[in-house]
């Protein structure tokens, strides 16, 4: 069942090529983040605090427009897989926040215009709490949350 | 009954030459087995379902809870219904061997007088007998089936593969069939089992690019009708158990997935379209109510033997929602009148197995025989007698469990034990010898190492919250099954509908307030950290053996419960 042609591309080394082709058509600009660095959204400790940092207020919550895809429960809470997808005209940014993180906001990711608006990647957290995406589409600021928990473990069954 | 030893010995000798354990058909009523066995034909499609045997291949007693609450609004629902409250809710008759099945009321008595249940040789009579009368219908294992013996442990599950086999097993899917590792499940599923049986699970993927480990679901026909079954593991194997098993393997819900997997189903002609799970019942609850396009989850994992369906609605149509109980006391027949591509009706039927209705069939009992033979002696081995009833399922303890937590206080010299609320471990009557395979019975896991923790007081609880909360949780996507950890030595009170945090109160040990920066001295088995797996230590089962041998006939005490705050009225305890 699993994709072996995939896996057999990126182990000999046709991943390296894929990733040069992003970056020669603009889909990958790193330069560009770092030209956007907030550093007082990055080092904010509590979410209201990271939102005033970022210039946003009261974000309309979507759940529609926005789907947010993380675990119920953390397999392991340094890796926790996210995913979001907008489906909002003009999207220009997606961050994510961690509720309960020492720094609530995890990532900031901005899609040039004519970008498909999904990412997926990985957030560390530290205890149980919401995981927010926060969208930025046309100017405007949208959210949708969902609680992941951060478990010992053992015990079931 | 008050006796000495001696008494009690001499008692015990008279038992096992047969004279007092009654195997006693005459409790039954004339027409018992034809009533609950003699099953018409209904509808097109039939689906027989068993779950979680935790490969109890023997007839065997298992005593089901008098405690298991609901909490929230999950509060006097099923499966959160225990005793006369199940009764009444599903319209069992009290009195009756189904009633003696689903619940513990007056249960030493009734399991004398009904005897023992499940049996893989007595199981597969039934599946024939079922069978014959519904051509074409598939046999469901929702996994737990190659645990919870000593046989299947040392085998890696071998003697239960193979015993599935014979059953006739179509489909299957997983759970603490990870804790073999990950390679032998796929050793198996591709060898073994090629051709013959599907493991399907929607739900694990790896974990580097999320690639399915196993086909999601199979189209079988039946009838001429197209039936899908979509698998779901364990959404929790990983965390509950330990991770290196499966080290590459990601699990989760996965909800959007399944309602994906189940248009793509719907899309390639499936005219029915099930869930094999092994989500637990709370899960599969909420599951039927955000998904659509499933006509029935066969639930299991937390062990409830739920007689009927529970119908949830959700924004298209209708799913029924079962739950197969354990330790092969049920075999669920579910029946569909499918007609122009839909289904019309249903019939279901959780039909308990009883060994003293059932003829054993020959060809299982030689499979039996077989894989048996080379630990006979070392599991027929008597360490002790017990005096009173042993069992263990229960939200916070039970008595085998209460045994356990003393022979780890006291061999171990810690004044506190934790034991996990695992919800699979057979019952023994008051009267019965306890052997090895008894032992292995509460204890044949592959991660089964004794352990000894200094932890500060407000550890303890920060363990005691995590564990509720994985119980009590309001949200059931939160919740992870298995009851709550048995605590020895250590006294509380718990409020399972207050918020993660608060649950747990008022810890005392020895009359005093437990100190929360006072380092104190725990015993316990079945960690999951790589950490202590390579430190090693002896087995809970030696353990609990050496145990068994010194005390010779063990006096059963009360199990140690917490005081239970808010949930008086709650109709999931006795």
């Amino acid at each position: 069942m699993i994709n072996m042609e995939r896996r057999a591309l990126l182990k000999t080394g046709g991943g390296i090529g894929l990733f040069a082709l992003f970056s020669a058509v603009g889909l990958l600009k790193p330069g560009l983040a770092m030209a956007d660095w907030n550093k007082s959204a990055f080092s904010a400790k509590n979410l209201d605090e990271a939102l005033t940092a970022m210039g946003v207020n009261k974000p309309e919550v979507n759940d529609v427009f926005i789907q947010l895809t993380v675990p119920e429960i953390a397999e392991n809470g340094a890796i926790v897989p996210v995913k979001v997808v907008s489906t909002y005209p003009n999207v220009e940014r997606i961050s994510i926040l961690v509720e309960k993180n020492p720094n609530v906001l995890a990532a900031n990711f901005i899609f040039p215009q004519g970008t498909e608006p999904m990412l997926t990647t990985r957030v560390k957290m530290g205890q149980t709490c919401s995981v927010i995406a926060l969208v930025k589409a046309d100017g405007k600021y949208y959210r949708s949350s969902k609680e992941v928990k951060v478990t010992a473990g053992g015990c079931g069954g | 009954m008050e006796m000495n030893r001696r008494e009690f010995l001499q008692i015990l000798a008279i038992a096992s030459a047969g004279g007092f354990l009654l195997k006693n058909s005459s409790s039954y009523a004339a027409n018992d087995a034809t009533r609950m066995y003699d099953l018409p034909r209904y509808g097109n499609v039939s689906l027989m379902h068993i779950t979680d045997s935790h490969a109890q291949l023997n007839p065997i007693y298992f005593r089901e809870p008098e405690i298991n609450l609901g909490i929230g609004a999950m509060n006097g629902l099923p499966p959160h219904l225990v005793g006369n409250a199940l009764l009444k809710h599903f319209g069992v008759q009290s009195g009756t061997p189904e009633a003696h099945a689903y619940t513990s009321l007056n249960y030493v008595e009734a399991a004398r007088n009904y005897g023992k249940v499940g049996g893989f040789a007595h199981l597969a009579t039934l599946v024939k007998q079922i069978r014959a009368s519904r051509p074409g219908s598939l046999l469901l294992d929702g996994g737990d089936t190659w645990q919870g013996t000593g046989q299947a442990m040392w085998s890696k599950g071998q003697d239960m593969i193979e015993a599935c086999l014979e059953l006739g097993v179509d489909v299957m899917t997983m759970h603490w069939e990870c804790t073999y590792g990950a390679q032998r499940i796929k050793d198996v599923e591709e060898g073994i089992l090629h051709g013959k049986m599907d493991v399907v699970a929607q739900n694990v993927k790896t974990t580097d690019f999320g690639d399915p480990v196993f086909k999601p679901y199979v189209i079988r026909e039946i009838n001429t009708i197209p039936v899908a079954i979509i698998g779901q593991a364990f959404p929790y194997s990983s965390i509950a158990n330990p991770r290196y098993f499966v080290p590459d393997w990601s699990y989760g819900i996965q909800e959007e997935n399944l309602q994906l997997t189940i248009d793509e189903a719907r899309k390639k002609g499936a005219q029915v379209v099930v869930l094999l799970s092994h989500n637990g019942m709370d899960v599969d609850l909420k599951l039927a109510s955000r998904v659509s396009g499933l006509d029935a989850i066969f639930g299991g994992h937390t062990h409830d033997g739920i007689p009927a369906p529970i119908a949830v609605k959700n924004r298209v149509g209708t799913t029924l929602v079962t739950n197969a109980g354990s330790n092969g006391k049920f075999l669920g027949v579910l029946d569909f009148e499918v007609k122009a591509g839909k289904v019309v009706s249903f019939q279901y039927k959780l039909l308990p197995v009883f060994a003293n209705q059932l003829t054993e069939d020959k060809s299982m009992v030689a499979l039996m025989q077989k894989h048996r033979a080379p630990y006979e002696s070392k599991l027929s081995e008597k360490l002790a007698a017990t005096e009173g009833l042993l069992y263990r399922r229960g939200n916070f303890n039970g008595s085998f469990d209460q045994l356990i937590l003393d022979a780890l206080m006291k061999e171990k010299d810690a004044p506190i034990a934790f034991s996990p609320g695992f919800r699979w471990g057979t019952s023994l009557l008051p009267g019965s010898a306890i052997t090895m395979e008894d032992v292995l019975n509460q204890t044949a896991i592959t991660y089964p190492t004794t352990t000894v923790t200094n932890m500060t007081g407000a550890q303890i609880k920060t363990v005691l919250e995590d564990v509720g909360d994985n119980l009590f949780n309001p949200d059931p996507y939160y919740q992870q099954g298995g009851d709550m950890v048995r605590v020895g030595g250590l006294e509380y009170t718990c409020e399972p509908g207050a918020a993660m945090g608060n649950r747990i109160q008022d810890m005392q040990l020895n009359g005093k307030p437990l100190d929360a920066n006072k380092t104190y001295k725990v015993a316990g088995w079945a960690p999951v950290s790589e950490a202590a797996r390579d430190k090693g230590g002896e087995p809970i089962w030696d353990l609990l053996a050496r145990h068994l041998r010194n005390e010779k006939v063990v006096k059963v005490s009360t199990p140690n419960v917490p005081k239970l705050r808010g949930v008086a009225g709650n109709p999931g305890m006795l």
